[in-house]
Parts: C-alpha cells; structure tokens; sequence
C-alpha cells in the first residue's frame, strides 16, 4: 500500500469484485469494475451501489447547534426544523468562497448530521471548529461511520424490502434496520440524478450492508468513473472541480442554496453584493459531438478563449462529449455558439441547459 | 489472447498489424484496450494521409481517458474504418477484428522486422505488467 493511503472498510470487498482502484482524496477507491459505461446504465437502468465510506460525516449537537450551523451555512436550516428533514447547502468564507457543499440531516433532538467531502475533511473541521461557540459539541464521525449509495429506479423498491418498510421521503432521513438486524440510518438523497438511498452505517457494518446490497440480482457495483458521469449528467458539481473557495454560490449557480431572509451567516454581505451586481462568469453547460472535452481544455467564442472546462466527460447517456465552464454571462444563454480547444483540433461547442439528462426517477 | 494471432505483429505501443502483400491493417492490442477501458471516441486520420513510423496518427479516448496512436510503419492510409466511428466499441469487444482503425500501404516493408510477433508481444506485455 502506498504510504499514507487510507482504505475503506469495503476494500477487501472491491478487490474481491475485481475492481480497477485509484486513488481519490487519500483513499484507494474503485474506479470501475464490469466497466464505467455499463455500471453508468445499471443505475439509470436498474441499480447500482457505490462505496463512498470515504466521504466526511460530523455529528453536531447541543442548545446552540441549530443556530451555529445556520451562521455557518447558507441554505436555511429552518427547512429541517421538522426532525428527519435534510438541506443541501454550501458553506462559504466571508469573501463568499465555497469551501464545500454539504447536506445537513437533522437525525435527532437538538442534534445535526452533517455529510461532506472527503478531500475537505480537515479544511471543514478547522473552518467549523472555529466557529463553534462553547456548548455546542461537534464530533468528526467520518473514521467510524460507513457510507454507501444505493441509487437508481430499482432502488427504492430494494431498500424497502431489505428495510421492510418504506424508505424515507426525499431529502428526509430515518432509522431503519436491514434485513432485520443491521441498525442503519436511511437518507432519500444521492449524486447521481436517480431516486435512490444512502445508507449511514456503523464502519464495522459497512460490509454487511455491501452484501445485502449486492445479493439483489439488480444491483450492479459502481464506482468513482459512474459517480462522476453520472453526477455530471445530472448537472451536480463537484467542489473542487466546478467550484472552489475562489468561487461564490451565485456564480457556481447555487443561489438556490443562499437564503437571504434568514439572517445573518458568513459570507452574506459578499453574496449580496455578487447577486445585486451580477456575477461576471456562470458555471454553465456545453455540449461537444466532435470529441471529449476534459478538464482545463480552453473553451473558446470566435476563436478567443472565454474558459476553460471545469468537468468534462463523455455522456454515456447522449452519448456526445459534455462539460462545464465558467463563461461571461452574455455567453451563457442555451444555442450560444462555442469551440473548445482538444490538443491540436478546435471543434465546434454549444451552451446547453443543465442538467443535461433530465428524464430519470427523479422529477427535476 | 485466444485468438489466432500468429499473423499479426506488434509494436511497444500496442498496435497490430496484419499484413497482406504491401497493405497493412493497424489496430490496438487486446490488452491495450483492456487498459484503456471502454472506448468511447476516436480520431483517425483521412486516406491519403501519409503515417510515419512512431509517430501519431490519432487518438483513442475511453470515459477517463486518451491515448495516442502511434503508426508502427510507415506508408500511405489507403482506407479508415468507418463503421468505428458509430461503433468505438468495437475495439474494445473485437481488437483484430471490427474494432481494426486504418489500412496502410506499407512505404518501407523492412521496418516489419523490427516489430513483435505475437508470442514475443505477449512476454514483452507480462514484463510491462
């Protein structure tokens, strides 16, 4: 093992599988099995599972959580005021810079689950620290706490009869015991545009609810190259791809997240002043038919460059090249004629709406 | 590699060739496909096109990744695949078959005797391994 990789408790289980592993945020993943194509169409089609115990989950609780989160992120959490309702939401620096999007649950009295970013995990838990007052307690649960994404139009009816009842709403989360006996929380959320669970377990659990999974003939192991695909297609952005701390919510195309009413939180005053002049740039969508536009490629408007692109991928469901690229808002509107420069060819680009594939099991 | 191979050469880029009096047809290893995952784009040249040994002559991409094509000889392309270009994944399920790229008439047929054949491709591949 190659020094300072970490590992998931499903490692064994992805060599066993006969997995292609990469590194990603410090952990040896899957990037493929049966292949990323084919595991991309499992999900839109049936559905697949995806490892991603390497993913951060801190416990945040106590009198003063509710109000310590709220100053810290920018969605209102007053929308999970009910118990067992999630918001996604990014969490900015004063200047308004992403430093990461999360989903916040709120799995108990007085008490917040909070998922993030496995390549931010330190960057958060200083940033969060910090700003906690005394009183509220925040634990950094990534180390002991499995994660794993059952996701696709199977997966509901999957989840339901392991749990034998029915998963929670979407963007709510709830108890539930697997087959039985394996003690898990349910969360309706998901990266990959399909409807779908992801299950937060004990690490000591992770391999069993693995194998439950897995013995369901429908569902097909997926890893990090689906993940990607499939999220791209559905227009989510990566942090630290389409988005970074020199980026703000409105230019990322994230104002839904940004709740003004709600009162203070870091990096209002900034946001404010971005929405009220307009952003400059906007993460926006582009599709490619001659060629595969990839990450830092330049993206060009009658041959003077205006971008680069942030993700790119070959779609396996439209099967042509797409990406995403900060513009100047005056070329950001659907039909906009663009080039993007691949190696030693200039091919033609056109800005599209995102997401790019909208007809899944989740309504957009 | 369960196909008969004992008529194909190989390069340490991993490309094939089969040749047929002075017209070769170039493609990539079952291996090197393998390695590349399933292919999802490529840009060959057009005929007419002059090939130079060891150098490019296209690029294959897979969903994460591209490589070069690199000509084991030198010569004119006297035809393209055309088929692949609605079916790229046919290198991959078809390496020395449908998933073939370019056809070159050959400018030099003793640059053919610096290339593998099959029996030595395959060490020169479980070395690399």
């Amino acid at each position: 093992m190659p020094e300072g990789l970490a590992r998931t408790p499903l490692y064994e289980e992805h060599i066993a599988l006969g997995a292609r592993m990469v590194t990603f945020a410090g952990f040896e993943m899957p990037v493929q099995y049966a292949g990323i194509i084919e595991e991309h169409r499992a999900v839109r089609d049936s559905a697949g599972v995806f490892d991603i115990c390497h993913m951060a989950e801190f416990r945040v609780n106590g009198f003063g959580a509710f109000d310590a989160l709220q100053r810290l992120v920018t969605n209102d959490l007053h929308r999970t005021d009910e118990l067992g309702r999630a918001v996604y939401t990014v969490m900015c620096d004063e200047d308004g810079g992403i430093i990461d999007d999360l989903i916040v649950y709120h799995t108990g009295e007085l008490e917040y689950l909070v998922i993030a970013n496995a390549s931010n995990r330190d960057t958060d838990v200083d940033w969060i620290e910090a700003h906690l007052p005394a009183g509220v307690e925040f634990v950094d649960e990534s180390d002991r706490t499995g994660l794993i994404a059952l996701q696709g139009p199977r997966a509901v009816e999957i989840i339901t009869e392991l749990a034998g009842a029915s998963p929670p709403k979407r963007f709510r989360v709830g108890e539930a015991r697997l087959d039985g006996r394996v003690p898990v929380l349910l969360a309706r959320t998901g990266y990959t545009g399909e409807d779908g669970v992801e299950i937060v377990c004990a690490a000591s659990d992770a391999v069993a609810v693995w194998r439950l999974l897995l013995s369901f003939p429908e569902v097909s192991p997926c890893g990090l190259g689906a993940r990607d695909t499939l999220r791209l297609e559905a227009g989510y952005p990566l942090h630290g791809v389409d988005m970074d701390r020199s980026v703000d919510p409105v230019s990322a195309g994230l104002s839904w997240v940004v709740r003004m009413g709600k009162g203070e939180f870091i990096g209002r005053e900034a946001i404010a002043r971005i929405e009220e002049k307009g952003p400059a740039r906007r993460l926006t969508g582009i599709r490619v038919d001659d060629g595969i536009p990839r990450h830092g490629f330049a993206v060009l408007r009658d041959g003077e460059p205006v971008g680069s692109v942030a993700s790119g991928s070959f779609s396996p469901t439209l099967e042509h090249g797409i990406a995403t690229a900060y513009l100047p808002v005056a070329l950001t509107e659907p039909g906009t004629m663009l080039q993007v420069e691949i190696r030693r060819k200039t091919v033609a680009a056109s800005v599209v709406a995102m997401p790019f594939v909208t007809e899944t099991s989740l309504k957009h | 590699m369960s196909e008969n191979l004992e008529d194909l050469k190989f390069d340490k880029e991993h490309e094939w060739l089969r040749v047929e009096g002075d017209i070769a047809t170039v493609g990539i290893s079952d291996y090197a496909q393998d390695q590349l995952g399933e292919v999802v784009y490529l840009d060959l040249p057009s005929a007419g096109d002059s090939l130079i040994a060891g150098e490019t002559f296209g690029e294959i991409e897979s969903v994460k990744s591209v490589s070069e094509l690199y000509s084991p000889v030198s010569g004119e392309v006297v035809e393209v695949n055309e088929d692949i270009d609605g079916a790229p994944e046919n290198v991959n399920s078809d390496p020395y078959g449908a998933g073939w790229m370019v056809k070159v008439r050959l400018a030099d047929p003793s640059q053919l005797d610096s290339l593998m054949s099959a029996e030595e491709y395959e060490s020169f591949v479980a070395n690399e391994a």
